[in-house]
């Protein structure tokens, strides 16, 4: 909303200056959004009168006038305007004058004829965007007078930014109401009198839709000149106002829109008919709207003003092309009508609109507001446009509301929500300032908000009208009672902490990914996909981590930086028969060399290991035993890909990026990792196991067995025994080629063997020997290699 | 018990420089003898003056240790001598005896210095020799971080869990009621368009802000409350200064005396703690949030002019980083709490506004390019 203070001082007297007044708005809850002054810094600019006008002897566009502008003598100014006309006044920068942009003034010569000055246009003097010609000023303007003081230049635009609940505020009257609560300072009563009815003419009025329209108020005027001039005083509110003049029927139902709040539309009745009916949309019908560029499919959702059949206008939202005023109107039907907010609710957005009507409907106009707008769009139109005025047609009552029944203020709930006692007289000016009616009862105050205020339904939102004009800033500020502490989630961030540790860099990536993506690394998902998506890129819910790794992976190998580790936590989003899965992953990416650049040199690249070596980093805390079993993932290079296991539960998986994916996603080979972010983050507290004070005994043996026996069953085996000397076995060769069965590898196993009650002799070394290697031998026919 | 404090062993000698053991004296000979003529006396001399030649003429240890067999070992020119006193007199050999084992004990007393003033040069060569060039870079994993989000969010939820709020968290597609509808913004609310909502199907969303996780806790407990929900939101924005999908944390605590004052105390000090300022000023505007009644926004003084108005603050010297207000009573009747009983505030802030102003980013589309040059500024960790 963008406020005049010239406009605003009509209302109420403002001593403050415009950044005051911003600055009471804003803590009052309309925040000001920018200030700017009504004209930008011109000066020497006067009222001219174009006495004369003879054409330039030595060039064809170029008028030479004769301007009285307050001087001796008329001056002589040279003028390429189109428009300019003998008997009119248009601004004229004297010499001297500065015009914005710092434009001076001079004397000069042009084409051979000297120039006194110049007429200017709206755009020169930075009031108008357009430079059609001189600006026409009224001719009631006296000549030689300053145009600054003429047309009120001196005032500054307050632009509020509103939230939806004041819409009591998108009209000046509400605005003043505001500022009269905040100075506290007397607001001037304007009255509107019911302009006399001089005619018969008269439109039917049909409501077929009460719910939605309570009360529908048309009228006719008959006789108007719809060619008349809008006064310059309205014309300029309209322009501060940021409403652009267009004709004078129209200037005054928007004049009285930003004036009251309340929207008005004037339909030429020649061509609207005698009969009006406020009704639902019909499948099939379509209206074109004002302007003619724009013709909407109507459906029953839609409110409509229709003629006797076809649709007149989108109610509330914008008038039809069909029946606008134009030039040529005489005759039209004003509506002035009370939309529910809940009729228009989200209907013109549903077309792709937004007016300065919807605006206010949607929010809420006070419904009393009626008959005084229509009354007061009545007298604009007679005054500007001649003609008179038939019936108002009323169909319809000012619908209750909540400003009906009472609200019940307790001074003890006011204290408990504020935490401070306000005093009883200045809750009583205060709500009596804002309008509302005040009644004292035994404990409190029985409240009836104004019909305005939509927003004032109950005891908390007169609270908050307290606090707010009171000022917040002038409340106490206090700390609840102390509770104790609780800690923040530590498994989480340990394993952040950790990865970080490790090299990883931690990325946020977008939760939405392109359909074609989700589904090369999840052809098994039928994702989740956005009804309204902001692009195809961003169309479906990822059904993992991966697709988010691996373009950022992409993103960063372009930029030259190709060692890698990432990681992401979030949410999967899995579809599945019983509802939707949103889980929390753990998940990660490495790509490039294992280690970084070091001028020692030998720097390898990653490989399976090192990406496994993270994830069992990463599953310290599992509950139950931690595996891995090659299984295939269609994401994942079929022979580098594992579940992982913990306690036989799936968790997750840990692989090389499929080669197919690398070359589509146009990265270099990478490797992943995902895991269950809960059966990852847990942090049991440790607990103490003994130490045994003797020493341990290494044994190795190698061992040879299929090659296509994998290495952990036979570790998962030697634990299966559950021999209770064997503290650990580390496998540190593994071996193939010459001295073996091409189908064969030699596992070397050390054994660390250990008692908690005695040195160990050779016997027991003998004993867990063999019975190791039975075990191995049993189970996968493995030998001792010679 | 081994001492807990036991210094001592915490380093052992390198390399112990070896010692020679001093040749046994045995007494058991008598005076007299031969080595009292002077040739024999000569005799020895000389031999005692080959060695000390030969034992500066050893230039290692293995040398040395030849010299050492040569004259004092088992079969050794030295050794030979004493083997020779048998044959003197009884009366002879005690004093013959001494005479050798003093050449003895000087000949071993040389090979000994020798042999340290060869172990220093040894280790003087040891050191020179495995000099490095301390300059050279350190070997060491990668540098990784954090991103600066979660290190935001992390820093907010410590402050946070100080004052007893434990984190909460809730689904990212969310149902319309826990959205829009229990939050007290009913379908065709202005401020459901203001939400810019992304659907799945007429139930669907994706949740606009943190707040639903409000809803959810309260659903399931009953005041006292201290909760944050930290997490991802969504909205069908993307410009310059909108990402469809960002961060927010929200807040809220309930009992039965939680007042305005309470909340206005609380951020206050949140917002100090989090920008490092103990005077950082902050003010409270009225605002309107359909879930809370009052309704306030929250600015601080400009971090970037100090509230002299720059850019960044729009020359107003001030910034808007949170929304807050009293718990709609509409809200706490949708939860089945007793509005009358209870009192609470909530509050939600954007965390990437809150981790551009502290760190000084100037776009907000870097957070999720995941740039790792990006990503690295911010350190390892907090």
């Amino acid at each position: 909303m963008r406020i005049s203070v010239q406009w605003l001082q009509e209302w109420l007297q403002i001593d403050e200056t415009p950044e005051e007044l911003g600055h009471r708005l804003t803590m009052a809850g309309l925040e000001l959004d920018a200030l700017e002054p009504a004209a930008p810094d011109f000066s020497g600019v006067r009222v001219g009168h174009v006495l004369s006008v003879e054409p330039h002897p030595d060039a064809d566009r170029l008028r030479v006038c004769r301007v009285e502008a307050g001087e001796a003598e008329p001056l002589t100014i040279v003028c390429g305007a189109p428009n300019v006309h003998e008997g009119m006044r248009a601004p004229v920068a004297v010499v001297g004058a500065v015009l914005p942009g710092d434009f001076r003034i001079k004397r000069s010569k042009l084409r051979g004829v000297a120039s006194e000055g110049m007429l200017c246009s709206a755009r020169e003097l930075g009031l108008a965007d357009d430079a059609a010609g001189l600006m026409a000023l009224p001719e009631t303007l006296e000549a030689g007078q300053d145009l600054r003081a003429a047309l009120g230049l001196d005032d500054t635009i307050l632009e509020v930014d509103l939230t939806p609940n004041r819409a009591d505020c998108l009209g000046m009257r509400g605005i003043a109401r505001e500022c009269s609560a905040l100075l506290d300072r007397p607001l001037q009563a304007m009255d509107t009198p019911a302009v006399p009815v001089a005619c018969d003419a008269r439109v039917d009025v049909e409501v077929r839709d009460p719910e939605a329209c309570p009360l529908y108020a048309a009228r006719v005027l008959d006789g108007l000149d719809a060619k008349a001039v809008t006064p310059l005083w309205m014309t300029e509110r309209l322009r501060r106002a940021g409403v652009r003049p267009l004709s004078a029927i129209v200037d005054v139902t928007n004049y009285v829109m930003l004036e009251l709040g309340q929207p008005l539309h004037a339909f030429d009745a020649g061509r609207a008919g005698g009969r009006i009916v406020v009704r639902r949309g019909e499948e099939g019908e379509s209206l074109t709207l004002l302007g003619g560029e724009q013709t909407v499919k109507l459906s029953p959702q839609d409110l409509v003003i229709a003629g006797k059949e076809a649709p007149l206008a989108l109610a509330g939202v914008m008038g039809g092309a069909a029946s606008a005023v134009d030039d040529a109107t005489t005759r039209v039907i004003l509506e002035c009508a009370h939309f529910t907010p809940r009729a228009l609710a989200g209907r013109a957005r549903a077309h792709g609109m937004h007016t300065d009507a919807s605006h206010r409907f949607e929010r809420g106009v006070d419904p009393t507001l009626v008959p005084r707008a229509m009354e007061r769009a009545t007298q604009l139109l007679l005054e500007i446009c001649g003609g008179q005025c038939g019936p108002v047609e009323q169909n319809g009552e000012t619908p209750a509301s909540h400003g009906e029944s009472a609200i019940v203020l307790r001074p003890e709930r006011v204290q408990r929500l504020l935490g401070v006692a306000l005093d009883a007289a200045e809750i009583e000016r205060i709500l009596r300032a804002l309008d509302c009616q005040v009644a004292p009862t035994g404990n409190g105050w029985s409240v009836h908000a104004p019909r305005a205020r939509f927003d004032l339904e109950r005891e908390e939102d007169l609270i908050e009208e307290l606090a707010r004009v009171h000022g917040y800033d002038a409340l106490p500020q206090t700390l609840p009672k102390p509770v104790a502490p609780v800690s923040p989630d530590a498994g989480l961030r340990s394993l952040r902490t950790g990865l970080a540790r490790q090299g990883f860099h931690e990325i946020i990536s977008f939760s939405f990914v392109a359909r074609e993506a989700a589904q090369a690394f999840y052809p098994d998902v039928e994702p989740l996909a956005l009804a309204n998506p902001i692009s195809s890129d961003l169309a479906v819910m990822r059904p993992g981590l991966w697709p988010g790794l691996v373009t950022t992976a992409a993103y960063n190998q372009a930029r030259q930086q190709s060692d890698l580790r990432l990681f992401e936590h979030g949410l999967r989003f899995v579809p599945d028969a019983s509802g939707l899965r949103q889980e929390a992953r753990l998940a990660g990416l490495l790509g490039g060399r294992a280690r970084p650049e070091f001028w020692e040199g030998g720097a390898r690249s990653l490989d399976f290991f090192d990406a496994k070596g993270v994830v069992e980093g990463l599953c310290q805390h599992v509950a139950g035993a931690l595996a891995f079993r090659a299984e295939r993932h269609p994401a994942l290079h079929d022979g580098q890909s594992a579940r992982v296991l913990a306690d036989g539960q799936a968790i997750g998986w840990v692989g090389r990026l499929h080669p197919a994916l690398c070359e589509r996603f146009d990265v270099d080979p990478v490797y992943l990792f995902d895991l269950d972010a809960a059966a990852v983050v847990r942090a049991p507290v440790a607990q103490f196991a003994p130490l045994s004070p003797y020493p341990s005994i290494r044994r190795d043996l190698a061992l040879v067995v299929a090659e296509s026996v994998p290495a952990g069953d036979v570790l998962a085996a030697i634990d299966e025994l559950g021999l209770e000397l064997v503290q650990d076995v580390r496998l540190f060769d593994v071996y193939q080629g010459k001295g073996l069965n091409p189908d064969e590898k030699s596992l070397a196993l050390g054994l660390i063997l250990r008692a908690f009650d005695r040195t160990l002799g050779e016997q027991d070394v003998a004993g867990v020997t063999d019975a190791v290697v039975q075990h191995l031998r049993a189970r996968f026919n493995a030998t001792l290699r010679q | 018990m081994p001492s807990l404090f036991c210094f001592g062993l915490t380093k052992a000698p390198a390399r112990q420089r070896p010692r020679m053991r001093p040749l046994p004296c045995r007494r058991t000979w008598g005076r007299g003898g031969p080595y009292q003529s002077g040739e024999d006396v000569e005799q020895l001399q000389q031999l005692v003056a080959e060695a000390r030649e030969r034992v500066e003429g050893a230039t290692d240890l293995k040398a040395l240790d030849e010299v050492r067999v040569h004259y004092l070992g088992k079969k050794g020119a030295l050794t030979a001598q004493l083997k020779e006193l048998g044959k003197l007199p009884a009366e002879d050999r005690p004093a013959a005896g001494q005479k050798v084992n003093e050449a003895k004990s000087e000949v071993a007393d040389l090979i000994e210095a020798r042999k340290a003033a060869l172990a220093e040069s040894a280790l003087a060569d040891q050191l020179a020799n495995e000099r490095v060039d301390v300059t050279l870079p350190g070997r060491r994993p990668a540098d990784g971080a954090l991103h600066p989000i979660t290190q935001t969010l992390e820093r907010i939820e410590t402050f946070f869990a100080g004052l007893g709020f434990r984190v909460a968290e809730g689904p990212e597609v969310e149902d319309d009621f826990h959205n829009f509808e229990a939050l007290n913004i009913p379908e065709h609310h202005p401020a459901r368009a203001m939400h810019d909502t992304f659907y799945f199907d007429a139930h669907r969303v994706l949740r606009t802000h943190t707040s639903p996780v409000q809803i959810r806790t309260m659903e399931q407990q009953q005041p006292p409350l201290r909760v944050i929900a930290p997490g991802r939101v969504y909205r069908c924005d993307s410009d310059l200064t909108h990402s469809p999908m960002f961060h927010q944390v929200e807040g809220l605590c309930m009992d039965t005396d939680i007042t305005f004052a309470d909340l206005r105390g609380v951020l206050s000090a949140f917002l100090q703690a989090f920008f490092d300022r103990d005077d950082l000023a902050t003010r409270f505007r009225p605002s309107y949030f359909p879930f809370t009644e009052p309704s306030a926004e929250v600015d601080i003084q400009c971090v970037h002019c100090g509230g002299d108005g720059c850019r960044v603050c729009s020359h107003t010297g001030w910034l808007e980083v949170m929304g807050c207000g009293m718990v709609h009573p509409n809200v706490l009747g949708h939860v089945g709490i007793d509005a009358e009983q209870f009192t609470g505030f909530a509050f939600g802030l954007g965390v990437e506004r809150m981790a551009m102003l502290r760190h000084g980013v100037n776009d907000l589309r870097l957070f999720f390019d995941n740039d790792i040059r990006f990503i690295g500024q911010f350190g390892q960790t907090g």
